[in-house]
């Protein structure tokens, strides 16, 4: 029963949709506070080089060494994230084009190839890597085993992170405050609220997790290093944030739903199915139109919609 | 003291100058750091990117090569941008016009050279503007946001692209010649079809220069017509446009379709000028990002068609160096850092066009006029 179809599709699902998970969450607590950063690609390449640097390169003992190459994924994807908020939040540049131009920076033919070039990771043989962990014992149970119970720390650690994020954004004031200054940037100044330091903690926070997003692929998915390793996951977790209505429970959902289509064609060839795989690859960018069609129509966009100042810079003197 | 930050009342013309330069400047000593940091000596790095790039036996007209899909989507970029319209959908329309105008080669095929050359690009044209039209119509009459759907639809056309060749025994896909039952290609566009160069020690493709006419084109269109003045009301001020009864959707209809055009002519020119074929090699036309290059040519030439012109010319030169450089000694990747370096840098510097940056006390007074129509816009 384990082995049939449709487990293998949410069981690969959950796996694939995990680097998506992560990155979706960052750009979500970005765009929370009104910066929309399309520079994910380019921050979760950095974060896969440096994740792989981590493991090949920090001694001791395994599930230390996976500890440490993980933040030092997050602490690279923060700080080119740092760079972006720096330039659209203090030299209040255009959005678009400075994501762009990050995702060009660091991307596949910018930084995160520098670095694996020249740190001398390309081809590498991967030293550690994280291994699907049986959690109680259950993953021989029907159905749910393999889906829930036998996934790596990287898939149990982003369940918790979406519980967290969830109750950070409706029960913290904090998180109450970021909703403010993505929603009505002048009205939480008016009240107090600094623009600026919670833009730039939420974008620098999204970069991190983006980093871990990359390092997923580089220390679980796909354990090696090539440039331009997470294929173009970044820019399917920008759609997903749209897809999952700016909330992390539906990220949980969409991020997971759009892995199955990533595992989809690749499972299919493996039982003899020939379905053109593009058809199912170009399933979320689609979905994702239609969606953003959806929230942008009346009613729906005053429940569902983007926050309010999304891609509009916040300049004090000029409200 | 205190540091403020406030907005100029003019604009020096001076600092229009200087602040790019001093950008570039900026930008050069950064990556010189990293280049420093990493163990690469910059000057020796910088002297063979320029030597490769401009100096070299025939870096010219490579570079030329290079700039050429540049100066369509920077000029596609700039054209939307410039409205305030922001299609970064240039990847996917550059990608519809190289199947539209491929087939159209393949169709006509025994037709005179100049026939087919025409048809070719009035097909590019078409269908990028087509496949541009999609997120302008949903910004017109639904009010979506043309971002995001315009850079989801280039993962749409560059999969259709792929499986055009690899997925399906479409028109495009040649399934007759040996090679073909190797690896799939497109078919061979017929000889007549091969756009011409002119100049023999530097080669000029005709798509070069069909995309400076058109650069000239956008120019005499922004600036010299009541259809570029409406633009440019819309994108100020978009309540004084539609309470002056100028038609906002046609406009952005027109605006989207105008920019996917000249997306969808680069892709013509791709087939015509150098591919000869409707490529979906991952290798090939997918894999330099043109689109999204182009939107940082268009950034750097701040919306400027002529502009656009120099500047795809050079950083097609920074591209077509990074491709001949690459190898064991050059570090591979730093033509992109370079590229968003000098784009973050110049984005950062505008800053300081826009703005005057006080230190020291603030004196009160008088809001500015200028700043105050600003804030009520």
């Amino acid at each position: 029963m384990n082995d049939s179809i449709l487990v293998l599709v949410v069981a690969s699902g959950v796996a694939y949709g995990t680097p998506l998970l992560y990155a979706a969450l960052g750009e979500l607590l970005a765009e929370r506070s009104g910066v929309l950063n399309l520079g994910v690609e380019g921050m979760m390449l950095v974060g896969a080089v440096m994740g792989f640097w981590g493991v090949q390169r920090i001694g001791g003992q395994g599930g230390m060494v996976l500890f440490l190459a993980v933040m030092a994924a997050a602490l690279a994807g923060a700080a080119v994230a740092l760079l972006f908020a720096f330039l659209v939040i203090t030299l209040r540049a255009n959005q678009i084009v400075s994501g762009l131009t990050l995702t060009i920076f660091a991307g596949a033919a910018g930084l995160s190839s520098y670095l694996g070039n020249d740190l001398g990771l390309a081809d590498a043989p991967a030293t550690h890597q994280f291994e699907p962990v049986d959690a109680f014992g259950l993953a021989d149970f029907p159905v749910l085993g393999p889906i829930l119970f036998e996934q790596t720390w990287l898939v149990y650690a982003s369940w918790v992170l979406v519980a967290a994020t969830a109750l950070y954004l409706t029960r913290t004031r904090p998180g109450l405050n970021v909703r403010a200054v993505g929603e009505s940037p002048q009205t939480a100044d008016a009240v107090g609220i600094s623009v600026t330091a919670y833009r730039y903690a939420h974008v620098v926070a999204g970069g991190a997790l983006a980093g871990i997003g990359g390092a997923c692929f580089s220390l679980a998915l796909t354990p090696s290093w090539v440039d331009g390793l997470t294929g173009g996951a970044g820019w399917i977790a920008i759609a997903l944030v749209i897809f999952a209505f700016w909330r992390p429970e539906l990220c949980l959902v969409g991020a997971y739903f759009f892995g199955a289509f990533q595992a989809l064609p690749f499972i299919l060839q493996a039982r003899g199915v020939t379905i053109a795989p593009e058809l199912f690859q170009a399933l979320p960018y689609v979905m994702t139109v239609v969606v953003l069609v959806i929230v942008s129509s009346g009613i729906a966009k005053r429940r569902l919609g983007a926050p309010g100042a999304l891609g509009v810079p916040f300049v004090r003197e000029e409200r | 003291m205190s540091i403020r930050i406030e907005r100029r009342l003019s604009q020096p013309r001076w600092l229009s100058v200087a602040v790019p330069v001093c950008s570039l400047v900026v930008a050069f000593l950064l990556i010189a750091i990293v280049l420093l940091a990493t163990g690469h000596d910059p000057l020796e790095t910088y002297k063979d990117l320029f030597e490769a790039a401009f100096t070299a036996e025939g870096a010219l007209s490579q570079t030329l090569v290079g700039a050429t899909p540049l100066l369509f989507t920077g000029l596609a970029a700039a054209a939307a941008f410039r409205m305030n319209l922001f299609n970064i959908g240039g990847e996917g329309q550059l990608y519809f016009g190289a199947i539209g105008s491929s087939a159209a080669g393949l169709l006509l095929a025994g037709q005179s050279a100049p026939v087919l050359i025409a048809a070719m690009m009035i097909a590019g044209i078409a269908t990028g503007a087509a496949w541009a039209l999609i997120p302008g119509f949903l910004r017109a009459y639904l009010s979506t946001n043309e971002i995001i759907t315009s850079l989801m639809l280039n993962y749409v056309a560059g999969l259709f692209l792929t499986y055009l060749i690899f997925d399906s025994s479409s028109y495009w896909r040649d399934t007759t010649s040996p090679s073909a039952a190797v690896f799939p290609v497109g078919k061979e566009l017929p000889d007549a079809a091969s756009w011409p160069t002119f100049g023999s020690s530097i080669v000029v493709p005709f798509g070069f220069l069909v995309g400076i006419v058109a650069a000239i084109g956008l120019w005499a269109l922004y600036s010299r017509t009541r259809f570029g003045f409406e633009v440019q009301v819309m994108s100020d001020s978009p309540r004084a446009a539609r309470y002056s009864g100028m038609r906002t959707r046609r406009k952005i209809l027109a605006v989207m379709g105008l920019s996917g055009g000249l997306a969808g002519l680069g892709g013509a020119s791709q087939v015509g000028d150098f591919l000869h074929t409707l490529d979906a090699d991952p290798n090939g036309l997918r894999a330099y990002g043109y689109g999204y290059t182009g939107i940082v040519v268009a950034a750097l030439a701040r919306y400027n068609p002529f502009a656009v012109v120099l500047v795809a010319f050079l950083i097609g030169g920074l591209q077509n160096a990074g491709i001949s450089l690459q190898g064991p000694d050059f570090p591979s990747g730093l033509v992109g850092v370079m590229q968003g370096m000098i784009l973050f840098t110049t984005l950062g510097g505008e800053l300081f066009v826009r703005y005057r940056v006080r230190i020291g006390r603030s004196h009160r007074g008088a809001r500015p006029a200028e700043a105050a129509a600003e804030a009520t816009r």
